[in-house]
């Protein structure tokens, strides 16, 4: 009886001191070399499906493991899972030695600590700052700490232009500034057939959109001091002039109100909509079985001149950034695979693979991306683009804004009106949703 | 949450020491007593980790001004008393507002969800007690939308419900002509009843379930006495069926109270991470306000608010039904 009563015990503490351990795992600092030889990553969703890229990633990742004898475990992360999938491995420290994230998320991840700083040492360990582009840089984190991230793959919006439909509309050229994109337009929304497709439910690319009309009205949804300001007058203009192409102009079909599943890139291969601004959609339109001859691209409209920067600004800087978890166990393994992630050669590949740019400067001239349409991004990235605020609050911007514009565009599809007081009100809302700092 | 019912051991010792058997000694007696106590120990204990430890976290965290600066290490983020509180109440406030109005919407759409499961569950199963031909087919079909994981069947719900490429739209418009244009059903307005009408498809059969099982326990000769007496079908089922079924009604509806209020994965599924505001039901709002903007601390309060609100209704319904119940078996 007394052996059952120790096991009985014995057994209540073990579980009590098991459970008490996998509670408190987690929040210890710095990384370490304690195991060398393997790594895990998170790559992030980029081609057509999670298949396509383990086919792309898994032969580079076994160049890895042939250079260096470091093992990659390989897991891609669905776009929509990513970010909570960081947060949950933020709070329990159990995360992957490398992973891919979204560049506007830079600062918001900096922010929780988790990341490694990229300072002169570890830039130094990868070949150097000075391997990459600016504009790239510019979204790795809050200016004037050390990065967060290190720049992996770059893209830019530019307008698609469907050659079928312009051609039957008697439109020679695509449009250059809004008033001309307008015009154009409403030449060619005629029956079931739209001028330009929107993603009126996909919060990120609503908000990539109001914030490059937003530099274009001379507004940045953050102050300089970096607090919120989603109600100045520029933004709510930025917001209306979006949702307008719906609600005023009517050359948005309402149905892409409820899109965020790149609908409007479907219509868009079946000729029911002329126009879409997207990043790197060539991938895209060729899965939907169009051909490279039936699009053409042009850089994203501006009030009124060539694109440029400031109120000329026609794109964000779009792109996926490489970060190590600060507590990985195996930093000089991590350190090296992010190296050979950015090596020229691994940058052709991949960025061919993905129709995206390289942010690194030497494989961005590399012959393959000097074609007409990434002629175009490209010129934008280095020319016209601008990175998204750098500050903690990213990725709750993201969230508020996006929805606001998501219900703006709802209402313009039931038909009711959207003015300036109502856009105003939604942002209002929306900011008072911002954490209190 | 469950509880464990433990015979009182006074009552099961009592049982043990039939009369006859030489009474045990009296350490051994004592013994006995605590070893299934001891036995059941790791298991309670476990149970409590599993359920409170995470609850006794998230009310802590309420105390906590949680922002993704603390998430690393949440255990020193600084404490701001009843802050988190006083936001998720502050009625003039859009936090607030939305609270309010998230779980306005919510209580309208658990009263008539609960009640239309009930209604089509409690039907169906009066309808397939008479035995006939195609009974069987019919019994599992209704429980189709209850074997199929959740996902799929919202997923699909929610292509059903597309504007301008599902199948709802092409019956209700292009075929019976029905309004001008094709309506929105995942976002605006309507968004509300698309949510009711996938949650009342996917709960019934759970209805039906139990009811068909407490069906079972109603004697048939009541029925058969009921007739010979001369009282209807509808008579039968309103003095017989009924109070018969009352003590299952009573769990069945507190069960469906409780999924329903705290429904995540429908309005997760059908509309993704923003909610329509129409259909902006609690836990997704809830969700929304701690992982979305990252406020934590002000999303563990609303759970605890939430969590309140539920033990209140719980309790209070409890206590009135079965009330009723000892009275009417007096």
């Amino acid at each position: 009886m007394r052996r059952v009563r120790a096991a009985a015990v014995g057994a209540v503490t073990l579980s009590l001191v098991l459970s008490a351990a996998a509670c408190g795992g987690g929040s210890n600092g710095g990384g370490s070399n304690e195991q060398p030889k393997t790594l895990t990553y998170w790559a992030s969703n980029q081609g057509a499906s999670i298949e396509v890229d383990k086919k792309v990633l898994q032969p580079e990742l076994d160049k890895f493991e042939k250079e260096t004898g470091i093992k990659v475990k390989l897991e891609v992360v669905p776009w929509g899972d990513l970010l909570n999938r960081i947060l949950t491995a933020t709070t329990s420290g159990q995360g992957p030695d490398v992973l891919n994230i979204g560049n506007t998320w830079s600062a918001s991840l900096q922010s929780t600590g988790a990341l490694l700083p990229w300072d002169a040492k570890n830039f130094e360990a990868i070949g150097g700052k000075d391997r990459f582009i600016d504009s790239a840089l510019g979204s790795t984190g809050v200016q004037a700490q050390d990065p967060a991230a290190v720049p992996l793959y770059s893209m830019t919006y530019a307008l698609y232009y469907n050659k079928k439909m312009f051609k039957d509309a008697g439109i020679t050229k695509p449009p250059t500034t809004w008033d001309e994109l307008i015009a154009t337009g409403k030449k060619l929304t005629k029956g079931d057939k739209a001028a330009i497709g929107v993603e009126g439910s996909n919060l990120s690319n609503n908000i990539h959109q109001v914030f490059v009309l937003g530099k274009q009205h001379g507004a940045d949804f953050f102050s300089p001091d970096g607090k919120a300001d989603f109600t100045s007058d520029g933004a709510v203009a930025a917001v209306k002039q979006y949702v307008d192409l719906m609600a005023a102009h009517k050359i948005v079909a309402p149905g892409n109100a409820e899109y965020a599943q790149n609908q409007s890139l479907s219509d868009f291969a079946k000729n029911k909509t002329a126009m879409v601004l997207w990043q790197t959609a060539s991938a895209t339109f060729k899965a939907q079985g169009m051909n490279e001859d039936e699009w053409g691209v042009a850089p994203a409209p501006v009030p009124s001149g060539k694109p440029g920067t400031g109120k000329q600004t026609n794109s964000m800087v779009a792109g996926i950034n490489m970060a190590v978890f600060k507590n990985t166990k195996n930093m000089d393994g991590a350190l090296k695979f992010v190296k050979f992630m950015t090596s020229d050669e691994e940058q052709v590949v991949l960025n061919k693979a993905y129709g995206s740019i390289p942010p690194v400067k030497t494989a961005q001239q590399d012959p393959t991306f000097s074609g007409p349409a990434l002629t175009v991004l490209r010129e934008t990235l280095s020319t016209s683009a601008t990175a998204l605020p750098q500050v903690p609050e990213e990725s709750q911007f993201e969230t508020v804004v996006g929805t606001a514009v998501k219900e703006l565009f709802a209402d313009a599809a039931a038909g009711r009106p959207v003015t300036t007081e109502s856009v105003r009100a939604k942002l209002e809302k929306a900011q008072q949703q911002m954490p209190k700092k | 949450m469950t509880e464990t019912v433990i015979t009182p051991p006074s009552e099961r010792t009592a049982r043990k020491a039939a009369p006859g058997e030489a009474p045990a000694p009296r350490r051994s007696g004592r013994r006995r007593i605590a070893l299934p106590y001891l036995l059941l120990l790791p298991a309670l204990l476990l149970e409590l980790l599993v359920h409170l430890v995470p609850m006794l976290m998230g009310i802590t965290m309420s105390f906590r001004e949680l922002t993704q600066f603390y998430i690393r290490n949440w255990s020193e983020a600084p404490w701001s008393g009843l802050d988190n509180f006083s936001v998720a109440i502050d009625f003039d406030a859009p936090v607030g507002q939305a609270l309010l109005k998230s779980f306005l919407t919510t209580c309208l759409f658990t009263v008539l969800s609960v009640g239309l499961c009930w209604l089509l569950g409690t039907s169906a199963a009066i309808f397939l007690q008479e035995n006939f031909r195609g009974r069987g087919f019919l019994r599992t079909l209704f429980l189709v939308p209850y074997a199929l994981p959740v996902y799929a069947a919202v997923i699909t719900w929610a292509f059903m419900f597309q504007r301008d490429n599902g199948i709802i739209n092409h019956v209700l418009h292009d075929q019976l002509g029905i309004g001008d244009s094709p309506a929105f059903w995942l976002i605006g307005d309507n968004s509300f009843w698309a949510l009711l009408i996938v949650s009342v498809w996917k709960g019934w059969p759970f209805a039906f379930l139990t009811v068909m099982a407490g069906l079972q326990n109603i004697p048939r000769d009541m029925y058969e006495a009921a007739a010979l007496d001369g009282a209807g079908v509808w008579k039968q089922i309103r003095h017989i069926t009924l109070p018969s079924l009352r003590s299952v009604n009573q769990v069945l509806v507190l069960v469906l109270f409780l999924w329903t209020f705290n429904d995540f994965n429908t309005p997760f599924v059908l509309f993704g991470k923003a909610a329509p505001e129409a259909a902006d039901l609690i836990s997704l709002h809830i969700y929304q306000s701690s992982f979305q903007t990252w406020n934590f601390g002000t999303g563990s309060a609303m759970s605890v608010l939430l969590l309140l609100f539920l033990l209140l209704v719980t309790g209070v319904y409890l206590l009135l039904t079965t009330r009723g119940r000892k009275t009417s078996d007096a």
